[in-house]
């Protein structure tokens, strides 16, 4: 498969551009971070996802939604990179949806997943534990209780968890943490007895809680995948994550890039551009360089997931590794260059590096993921 | 099943079949490649049925036309090719300036004479090539050379001397930048000519690199006559041909990035030896598994550059980007092959160090920021021609 986009996923990046320039640019996130919006994110906006065809972009058209791919997918995160757009797409349309579909529940599916495509329902993946991404390490317990189970313990960094109406929870039936068997994955719901949620204003303005679970009760059919065999689906929903959160970087490392290299060629002192000094400009052009090896990865792992979907965990992880690390250059490069109005909360590049560092920590960093690579290939 | 995919099922049958066990191990050394010419010796019999085998194919240049000695290939077929000569682990059946710089100029800018007379023995391995560009004062300054080619009437004379001519000791015919137009602008008065390098006032002087090794030669010109009809393209245009000819080169030298030969994480447990599965050394782990991360992104580009530049979407100036990153990543791969063979690959003379092969190939590594336009020089043409900056 050529590593270009085909027809139709260019004319979904076309639309998804035009649509995001147009209803969410920066100026959105800055309304909403300056109002102290109690969600953080806008419903009427969710709404116009659900028009787009966003919210259901994976879900087959036979339950309402879009059918469409992880490339698609991906080009869609690009956009909302470029534009910083806070929107609960990656947790519920990308990450949830594909663990539900990974699952396959039909009767499950058939319920939840039409109402997921129209923009009705909210669902966040809780997995992180500790201040670093380890989904091994999990240790949340899950105790088999009455009809089914009872989950004990605390979730961090829940991408849009202070507004989904239903949680998926990576729990611990067995074993210990640092093992992958002994998983079990739960949808549980957010206004269940004993959840307690704590939304966490992050530096980036976009939207994440803490949740602790006490003693909180599910049945059997709560369960998503296999009981203590939850590993293979909460891989396949961390890895979509991860490539979407790389998809994200790559757009938002390409536009503050952008606007930087606008800067040089505006920007005058000692009476010229100061993107005519060679300092500069090789810096720049090396920054480009990074971003462009980037973009050829981040590709690559969505088409693998369309293609060859147990195969794409390798593909998945370079891309993470090489967007957050392109990104954090580009946005670092971005407020030096733009120099002492770079540092200012007026103008908006300030925006993309706290996003960028986020991003970088979700779902796994350059370091979790140049370890994760290093274990596939057995050294 | 497709088109492609018969073609891969019956691609991979045939080297399945037709590559020799010896020719599917990693290259050992430099003297393992095998580069054709009239001198040429092969290192063993695999090597010589190998590259009789793919000649006979046209795969040593599947993507050239039957009529000049190819294999016809689609893009996308000769992709497939790869991609499975890799799988197999199949080494290049030749190495050659030919295939990799001259081959596409002719083809682009040579007359249908001079394509019927040497694209087939480029494709044959029978003429090995060397590269005539650098000169002792025109390094980066390229433009600035000053080796002449005078008009004698029906023949040019030439004088002057080239530096950096890789191989040009065992070469057979050399690609040459002269000056035929002394009064124009620097870069209007260039011209490519072909010659052979028996021909009398040509001779080489191998230097001697950091690496104890000499890849390179002075080549000196002196009264050389050449024939009128060995001009490549127009008259005083060579310029035009020979920036075309450094976009392959470019993407040549960037193919390097790669790498070849063992993975660097098995390199690394062999030396200094693993706890708990993982390498013992966790330092050196982080380092390769960076640096694997780079390699692995960096071949989805060279791909990736190849199908935008075919659907016309990339400015034909990436191949610098490509040049740049491949040369730079080649360089740190050696770093962490040195810091991982530790002591030991310091060892300069031993048959243990197979005479200092690590040291030697980090060595030449070096170079590669340097040969066909430095890095720097590739930075100053992704400002200037991608990214549009002012006065650069």
């Amino acid at each position: 498969m050529a590593l270009i986009l085909n027809e139709e996923q260019t004319m979904v990046r076309d639309n998804a551009r035009a649509f995001l320039a147009d209803k969410a640019p920066i100026a959105h996130l800055r309304k909403l971070r300056d109002a102290r919006d109690a969600e953080g994110f806008s419903r009427a906006l969710w709404k116009a996802f659900a028009e787009m065809g966003f919210c259901g972009v994976l879900v087959p058209e036979a339950l309402g939604g879009s059918g469409l791919g992880y490339v698609e997918a991906g080009v869609i995160m690009e956009e909302i990179g470029r534009n910083l757009t806070p929107s609960p797409f990656l947790s519920t349309a990308l990450v949830s949806a594909t663990a539900l579909l990974r699952d396959g529940n039909s009767a499950r599916n058939g319920e939840l997943l039409p109402k997921l495509a129209a923009g009705d329902l909210l669902v966040a993946l809780a997995v992180d534990e500790r201040t670093k991404h380890a989904p091994s390490a999990i240790a949340l317990k899950a105790e088999r209780s009455g009809n089914g189970f009872a989950l004990t313990g605390d979730k961090c960094f829940v991408v849009d968890g202070h507004v989904a109406d239903l949680f998926i929870v990576a729990a611990r039936s067995a074993g210990a943490p640092g093992e992958t068997d002994g998983l079990t994955l739960f949808l549980v719901d957010a206004k269940a007895k004993g959840v307690e949620i704590e939304r966490t204003i992050m530096v980036d303005a976009h939207n994440a809680a803490r949740i602790r679970f006490d003693r909180v009760q599910v049945d059997a059919d709560a369960v998503i995948g296999e009981v203590d065999r939850g590993w293979p689906v909460l891989e396949a929903a961390l890895n979509v994550g991860r490539a979407a959160v790389a998809a994200e970087l790559t757009g938002l490392g390409e536009e503050a890039f952008g606007r930087t290299l606008a800067y040089l060629k505006e920007r005058k002192q000692f009476g010229q551009p100061i993107g005519s000094f060679q300092a500069l400009q090789h810096r720049a052009a090396h920054t480009f360089t990074e971003l462009e090896i980037t973009q050829a990865a981040v590709l690559k792992a969505l088409q693998m997931l369309d293609t060859d979907f147990e195969r794409a965990a390798m593909f998945v992880s370079v891309a993470k590794a090489r967007a957050g690390a392109s990104a954090t250059l580009a946005v670092q490069e971005a407020v030096q260059m733009h120099g002492g109005i770079g540092m200012t909360d007026e103008f908006d590049i300030g925006f993309f590096m706290k996003r960028a560092r986020v991003g970088q920590e979700l779902f796994g960093d350059v370091g979790f993921h140049a370890d994760r690579l290093a274990r596939l290939h057995n050294y | 099943m497709s088109d492609l995919e018969k073609f891969r099922s019956e691609t991979r049958a045939w080297l399945a079949a037709n590559c020799p066990p010896d020719m599917r191990l990693p290259l050992e050394d430099d003297d393992d490649r095998f580069w054709g010419g009239r001198n040429a010796k092969f290192k063993s019999d695999g090597q010589r049925l190998w590259f009789e085998r793919m000649v006979a194919r046209g795969w040593t240049v599947p993507e050239w036309p039957k009529e000049y000695g190819g294999g016809a290939l689609s893009r996308e077929d000769g992709k497939i090719l790869r991609a499975e000569m890799r799988k197999l682990g199949c080494r290049s059946p030749l190495d050659s300036f030919g295939i990799w710089m001259l081959g596409p100029a002719l083809l682009r800018y040579g007359t249908d004479a001079q394509k019927r007379e040497y694209l087939p023995q480029i494709a044959r391995g029978e003429i090995r090539w060397c590269q005539g560009y650098s000169e002792p004062n025109s390094g980066s300054d390229l433009a600035s050379l000053a080796t002449r080619a005078e008009d004698r009437g029906d023949h040019f004379l030439v004088n002057g001397q080239k530096i950096w001519t890789s191989y040009a000791n065992e070469a057979d015919w050399i690609f040459c930048l002269v000056r035929t137009d002394p009064a124009a602008p620097k870069h209007l008065g260039i011209s490519f000519i072909l010659f052979d390098m028996k021909t009398p006032g040509v001779s080489t002087k191998p230097i001697l690199l950091i690496s104890g090794m000499s890849p390179f030669c002075e080549t000196f010109f002196d009264d050389v006559p050449v024939p009128k009809a060995n001009v490549v393209g127009e008259l005083n245009k060579g310029w035009e041909v020979a920036k075309y000819l450094l976009m392959h080169e470019r993407e040549m030298i960037s193919a390097i990035g790669l790498g070849a030969g063992r993975p660097l994480g098995q390199v690394a447990a062999d030396s200094v030896g693993t706890e708990a599965g993982v390498l013992a050394d966790t330092c050196l782990r982080a380092d390769i598994a960076r640096l694997e991360i780079d390699a692995v992104a960096f071949q989805l580009a060279l791909e990736r550059t190849g199908d935008r530049l075919k659907a016309k979407q990339a400015n034909p100036a990436i191949s610098s980007m490509l040049k740049y990153y491949g040369a730079e990543l080649n360089k740190r791969r050696h770093e962490l092959v040195m810091s991982a063979g530790g002591s030991e690959a310091l060892e300069w003379e031993s048959e243990r160090s197979r005479h200092g092969e690590r040291a030697r190939g980090w060595l030449r590594t070096k170079g590669n920021s340097i040969e066909g336009g430095t890095s720097e020089v590739q930075l100053n043409v992704i400002a200037k021609r991608i990214l549009e900056l002012p006065g650069a």
